[in-house]
């Protein structure tokens, strides 16, 4: 988050801890059973920790009814473009997708001539009801940056989750489904990360995604060496001293976990939250998303991860990507990038338009990415952007390419490119209709699915969903009384 | 004799800013945006003005032709609120130059164009992005400074300064630190009073012979052209109220306003439009960020021109677009405000000939008429589409598109050079 730029400096001592772990058993193919939502069940010998779920998702998916849409250009994410083709989205899946396709009678069916279908839109970096509105000072809506220490690997940004925030159905009305809310970027390490449905819930655990894995939020740079000026680490040597530390204190924390949990022997060790979380990413349980802007840090950083032998599974901001391309492709690492976000600072300086362009054509797994609420609305266009400079280059990117930027790509970086991302049979029906081409500044997301439930669809105002928050305070749609 | 030095040394000034060649624009559907759009249309262009504009226009013998079928022809892009030149590297406090210190949140005085960077990096993506002028906007306080109209030539500061000012600053509503929203009217109305004393008493305030003023002397003296109507006062204000309090001192101390950001504006639009009150906002926001901007909609632009306010579309979503990085991105926010309601060719004199007229340029910029300035673009397409692409962007008749340091860097890296072949 760009703002968190301007944090003040806060001072603090301590390092962090612990892992909570293992991830939930994967959904059922080809059911709309709740199997999503049932407990995850820790994997037996992969957990430091006697509670390995302790926020579960309750999310189940919401009343559907088996739906066609037909006469529709269908973006897949998965091969080419089908024209003029059909989409069946029945008991929360893709039942059916193709030129030629047999629905049920009773189906409920939509005529998209002239318009699009894609999978829904998955943002890898936000920061909404983290993060959220309003925000002027004294509302305390601003709890993505535990700024009291540089490792705070101890936090789970889903404790700050608001699902009131009005931020949510503005986002699910971009067409986007799926949500990493990340803790900001003013420490080292951050804490963990929560993948959420963009849908309306009492709770934030009604809205995690069930079975999703945890990320670690780490930050490279000018953030957090600004934040600690005073306390350090004041310096990039100071920053990369501080990760080294609180992995040299996580791999011996795991050890002892695993050999306790290998043979029982002894006393049981002392949990520690912070350490728990950074055993689990060196077990692969947890997936590390890495704010980092310059080419040569991002380098330091594929280093570090090699010293102590866990995966980076995407860059974030990557404003210098494109200078480390093949570092990139050559490690399978995500970036997750910016269409044109640049000189707000020093390390963002080197910014250009066809990073994304330059990126997908060395083979790496290009993700459009937002870290900011009004752009997370409008991933689309930011795409286009992306591929327009592309073309301007001489680099040309595809419809088909570029799709998979927003959708099947960052489901990969989130570890859910088996669920969601793409128009395949069996997968989650997270679908969205677009007006038109969704690369048209002139068209917009018209109904949006979730798990086969519409759950948008800007044709019936009075439909959509109005959090707590913007009952009385905020115009309803369509900009009646308040 | 002087007489004729001066006007050789001015001769000599043009030229380098502007072009003695005679330039045809042939065949495109060009946008005068003043009148109707023209099918298979002609642009001439002379020593850096357009001498016509139309369906049947002669073409001189020596004139250089560019072939414009099949793309669009329209005005440069006026950009109506950035701090281009005047910020490069955000974060970097030695590259900003939009916030005065002031007194007591007071920087009437405050030019910024003095200090205007004529070689900033972000120039050249502007112009490669089909801006040819923009309103630059000082920043913070209660009263910021004074806004100015840049012309993107390439040359000295001096060069690029179209007009200079063409708004005083202020800001209304609850400020960060808490000071109420009526205790913010309140300064406003003791600094304008203030000043307006201060014209009657110069004399004495010289010989120290009245009370303290609110503000300093050259903040005064900057408000009274304010006070007659000559520089128009920039409110920015979101909140319906906030909108309504700024016309009502327009109204009590007569001057000429102009609303900036103005959120919730659509909700007071029928007295804006009364009133003949511009506002300067996006279309790229719907977020209420703040208790001040609750109503905030896309479909503000859209309601405001159809009740008749005259509106300038500038970047105000919060995200990227607003930076001096992208100020070429407001051809998105038209686009996104003809999703959301306003008409096409409403949204394309949103950032061309009504910013250029409420900034009291449009003599010179903001649409393709013989006399004017010749600033055209060239697209690809459709200006407000992501494919499309400006091809040539003339300023006073020079196409200034050039590879800018973002080109330069994609080049580099296009291929890697053979110095980095190792990582």
């Amino acid at each position: 988050m760009r703002h968190s730029a301007f944090l003040f400096a806060a001072g603090f001592v301590a390092l962090a801890s612990h892992s909570s772990a293992a991830q939930a058993a994967p959904d059922a193919q080809g059911k709309s059973t709740p199997s999503d939502t049932t407990r995850s069940v820790p994997l037996p010998g992969s957990v430091s920790t006697p509670n390995a779920d302790p926020f579960p998702s309750t999310y189940r998916p919401f009343a559907s009814r088996t739906t066609l849409i037909r006469n529709v250009t269908i973006l897949t994410a998965a091969g080419p473009a089908i024209r003029s083709g059909s989409i069946l989205l029945r008991d929360g899946r893709i039942a059916d997708v193709g030129a030629n396709v047999i629905a049920p009678a009773d189906a409920f069916a939509i005529d998209g001539t002239g318009k699009y279908v894609t999978p829904g839109i998955i943002d890898t970096h936000s920061h909404i009801g983290g993060g959220g509105v309003p925000g002027d000072s004294g509302a305390q809506t601003d709890d993505i940056n535990e700024a009291t220490n540089p490792v705070t690997a101890n936090v789970w940004v889903e404790h700050s989750v608001w699902p009131q925030d009005a931020q949510f159905p503005r986002t699910l009305a971009g067409g986007v489904t799926t949500i990493q809310v990340l803790p900001g970027s003013a420490n080292l390490i951050g804490g963990r990360s929560v993948v959420l449905k963009v849908v309306p819930s009492r709770t934030a655990q009604g809205m995690k995604f069930p079975g999703a894995k945890y990320g670690l939020k780490m930050a490279c740079g000018e953030n957090p060496k600004r934040v600690y000026s005073s306390r350090g680490p004041s310096t990039r040597m100071g920053n990369v001293a501080g990760y080294r530390a609180a992995w040299i204190q996580a791999a011996g924390y795991r050890s002892r976990w695993d050999k306790w949990n290998a043979t029982h022997v002894g006393d049981i060790p002392t949990r520690d939250l912070g350490l728990e979380t950074l055993a689990e990413v060196l077990r692969g349980n947890i997936l590390v998303h890495n704010h980092c802007y310059r080419a040569d840090e991002m380098a330091q950083m594929i280093d570090i991860a090699r010293e102590f032998g866990y995966r980076i599974r995407s860059f974030h901001h990557g404003v210098e990507a494109y200078k480390i391309a093949d570092l990139l492709a050559r490690d399978s690492i995500g970036a997750s990038v910016w269409a044109d976000w640049g000189a707000f600072k020093l390390e963002a300086a080197d910014a250009v338009r066809g990073n994304m362009a330059l990126l997908n054509r060395a083979g790496v797994r290009t993700i459009m990415h937002s870290d900011d609420a009004s752009g997370e609305q409008r991933l689309n266009q930011e795409a286009a952007k992306a591929m327009a400079e592309g073309n301007r280059i001489g680099i040309p990117v595809s419809e088909d390419e570029a799709v998979r930027w927003m959708t099947i790509n960052p489901a990969w970086a989130l570890g859910l490119d088996d669920r969601i991302g793409s128009l395949q049979v069996g997968k989650n029906a997270d679908v969205v209709l677009w007006s038109g081409n969704p690369f048209s500044v002139y068209s917009k997301a018209e109904k949006v699915w979730v798990d086969g439930a519409m759950l948008f669809d800007r044709l019936d105002p009075t439909s959509q969903w109005r959090t707590d928050f913007e009952l009385g305070f905020v115009p309803a749609n369509g900009g009646g009384a308040r | 004799m002087r007489r004729i030095f001066l006007i050789v040394a001015l001769a000599t000034l043009s030229t380098s800013v502007a072009s003695a060649q005679t330039i045809a624009i042939t065949g495109g559907t060009v946008y005068p945006v003043n009148v109707p759009v023209i099918e298979n249309g002609t642009v001439l262009i002379r020593d850096g003005k357009i001498i016509a504009v139309g369906a049947n226009v002669a073409i001189p013998a020596d004139a250089q032709r560019i072939d414009a079928r099949g793309k669009v022809v329209t005005p440069g892009i006026v950009n109506a609120s950035t701090q281009l030149g005047l910020v490069e590297i955000g974060a970097v406090g030695s590259t900003r130059e939009a916030s005065a210190l002031g007194r007591d949140g007071i920087a009437a005085a405050f030019m910024p164009w003095e200090g205007l960077n004529s070689a900033s990096v972000l120039l050249g993506p502007a112009r490669d992005g089909g801006i040819t002028s923009a309103v630059i906007i000082p920043q913070g306080g209660l009263i910021s400074g004074q806004a100015a109209v840049i012309h993107l030539v390439t040359g000295t500061a001096d060069d690029m300064v179209l007009r200079a000012p063409v708004g005083m600053v202020a800001s209304l509503g609850h400020s960060a630190n808490n000071v109420p929203r009526a205790e913010t009217i309140m300064r406003l109305r003791e600094i304008l009073s203030d000043a307006r004393v201060y014209r009657t008493r110069r004399a004495e305030y010289e010989r120290a012979q009245t009370r303290a003023f609110a503000a300093r002397r050259l903040d005064l003296e900057a408000l009274l052209p304010v006070l007659d109507g000559k520089v128009p006062m920039i409110i920015n204000a979101d909140k319906a109220s906030d909108i309504e309090a700024a016309l009502k001192l327009a109204n009590e101390f007569k001057f000429k306003l102009i609303i900036g950001g103005g959120a919730e504006a659509w909700e007071v639009a029928p007295k804006l439009a009364a009133a003949r009150i511009p506002v300067l906002t996006g279309a790229m926001n719907n977020i209420p960020q703040s208790f001040s901007e609750l109503g905030q909609r896309q479909e503000n632009a859209g309601l405001l021109a159809k009740a008749g306010v005259a509106v300038a579309l500038i970047g105000n979503a919060g995200g990227g677009d607003e930076d001096a990085f992208n100020v070429r991105n407001v051809r998105y926010e038209a686009g996104n405000a003809v999703s959301y309601g306003m008409e096409w060719n409403a949204a394309l004199r949103a950032i061309t000939l009504t910013p250029a007229e409420i900034f009291g340029v449009s003599d010179r910029v903001g649409s393709l008429q013989a006399g004017k300035m010749a600033d055209v673009v060239i697209w690809s397409g459709d200006p407000f589409e992501f494919a499309t692409q400006p091809e040539k962007v003339f300023v006073r008749g020079v196409n200034v598109v050039a590879p800018s340091r973002q080109d330069l860097l994609e080049q580099r890296y296009k291929t890697l050079p053979p110095t980095y072949r190792t990582p």
